[in-house]
């Protein structure tokens, strides 16, 4: 496994006049293994296009991703996402949603069965793997979309803003969750947030984002072990210079 | 007395009281059966034609052109809406044509049914063809282009790498209660169409064609009785269905089809 490297990546998207929104320029970002790497930036600087473009969903304009050596050119279950908004398949129960990769990858009923069992209970939700996703809270969804996503054991897992839309209260549940789960499978994760705080309690590294056109402005390595304590002075104090840094380039613009 | 009660109770006896102003209407203000036949007119006029035992005949063979019909509009609306939905170039190509045919009335096509099927079951079922077909087409295509993107994406990033994949693993579920209220309102249309479907003689038998005969017959009565099983035969079908798409494909849902 060597992780995801991204190399003088660009994206521009067409405009309606011929002319083009420049949305990255000159990105470049070694990701391991095992890492945990938050994306953080001004609105707009691109950081969902950018994940977008290592899933394989978005297509860069110039430079190159490539994942474990290989170049990305499309999407691959090898790269699992999570989306913002609520994406399971209404039709399928939990375990049919779970499975579904296993499914389109031709494995055996049986078989998909156990290993979508298996990451249900991983995520806690074993008591409502027949459940369909109406009868689920917005929290739940997400985990089973995160248990969906680990069921094709991919090398990656992207995760674009999955609790922006969960209270205050699931989301820090779900962060604490999320690390359980980075610590039991070992993947590497990229992680796009709004909330510096979230970035801060979650990652090894928080990649900054300067405003469009987004490229690496700042990267800001977090030694410390989980759990975090979102109340002491030195995670006080890195929020602080996070901030500051997506505040000033917002302004210079 | 609770609501479900409450209302079957007002409902009946708002059915009761329509029936009394009719007869007294129908007996005492106008005195023509020819005119208005009244409840008790009917009644007997029903009870005559269960005896004289075609009514059975003419549901089926009325049920027959409706099948056809209906099937047919199924089996070609659903997969072109489908490719229409799906692949831009479809759409262009066939949208124009779609647009010119659709606004045409069904029963303008009568005259055609007629020369190309000649006088059989057949030109019964493609009138009623040409009714349903358009509301399935536009359902299927309208249910297939407002399938969340999301949906698509996460099917691609699971490991759907074809079109078919994509259509028949996501796409199509996502579009079946779209689907199934193009067909309700399609069945609706068909079964209009079925009356004028029957009425240039393609059988001796059916409801629409009975109900001419009778009225060339000058048998109003009867005539009201035909009326009467087309309205409940109609409210049957769409029972029916809507209890079989709600019970099998929309479990999923919390909520009601349409």
């Amino acid at each position: 496994m060597g992780g995801v490297s991204i190399a003088s990546l660009g994206k521009a998207f067409p405009k309606e006049d011929g002319t083009a929104t420049q949305a990255l320029e000159g990105v470049n970002l070694e990701i391991g293994d095992t890492e945990f790497i938050c994306l953080v930036g001004p609105s707009g600087c691109g950081k969902t296009t950018l994940l977008r473009i290592i899933a394989g969903l978005e297509t860069a304009t110039t430079g190159s991703v490539t994942v474990d050596g290989r170049p990305v050119t499309g999407p691959d279950p090898k790269r699992g996402m999570v989306f913002q908004e609520y994406s399971l398949f209404p039709w399928r129960r939990v375990i049919d949603n779970v499975a579904f990769g296993l499914e389109m990858k031709g494995v055996a009923k049986e078989e998909r069965q156990r290993t979508a069992d298996h990451y249900i209970e991983m995520v806690g939700l074993s008591q409502f793997r027949d459940a369909y996703p109406y009868e689920l809270s917005g929290g739940m969804r997400q985990r089973v979309a995160i248990a969906r996503a680990l069921a094709n054991d991919p090398d990656v897992l992207l995760m674009d803003e999955p609790f922006g839309a969960l209270d205050a209260q699931t989301r820090n549940r779900m962060q604490k969750e999320l690390l359980s789960l980075w610590e039991q499978t070992k993947k590497a994760i990229v992680f796009v947030t709004h909330s510096v705080d979230e970035a801060v309690y979650l990652a090894t590294r928080i990649v900054v984002l300067s405003p469009r056109p987004g490229s690496v402005r700042e990267v800001i390595e977090i030694p410390w072990p989980h759990p975090r304590d979102r109340t002491s002075a030195e995670f006080a104090e890195v929020r602080r210079r996070v901030l500051r840094m997506i505040d000033e380039t917002e302004n210079t613009q | 007395m609770n609501r479900q009660t409450q209302k079957r109770l007002l409902g009946a006896a708002a059915l009761v009281i329509a029936a009394v102003i009719w007869q007294i209407i129908a007996e005492y203000i106008v005195g023509r059966s020819f005119i208005l036949p009244s409840v008790t007119d009917v009644a007997a006029a029903f009870v005559n034609l269960l005896g004289s035992g075609t009514l059975l005949a003419d549901a089926m063979v009325s049920l027959e052109h409706f099948g056809i019909g209906l099937i047919a509009a199924f089996l070609l609306g659903v997969p072109i809406g489908i490719l229409m939905g799906w692949f831009r170039v479809a759409d262009f190509l066939l949208d124009p044509i779609i647009e010119i045919l659709r606004p045409i009335p069904p029963l303008a096509w009568i005259p055609f049914a007629i020369i190309w099927f000649g006088l059989t079951t057949q030109a019964a079922g493609f009138v009623i063809f040409a009714g349903a077909f358009f509301p399935i087409l536009t359902a299927t295509y309208a249910a297939f282009r407002d399938v969340p993107k999301v949906f698509v994406e996460a099917g691609k990033v699971l490991g759907c790498d074809t079109s078919f994949e994509l259509i028949r693993h996501v796409a199509l579920p996502a579009a079946i209660p779209g689907i199934a209220s193009g067909i309700r309102i399609a069945m609706g249309v068909g079964w209009m169409c079925l009356v004028a479907a029957e009425m240039f003689g393609v059988s001796n038998n059916g409801l629409g064609y009975q109900l001419w005969h009778n009225y060339y017959l000058h048998q109003m009565p009867n005539v009201v009785v035909y009326m009467l099983i087309l309205g409940f035969t109609g409210l049957i079908i769409d029972r029916i269905f809507r209890n079989y798409v709600d019970k099998q494909l929309l479990r999923w849902r919390a909520g009601e089809v349409a």
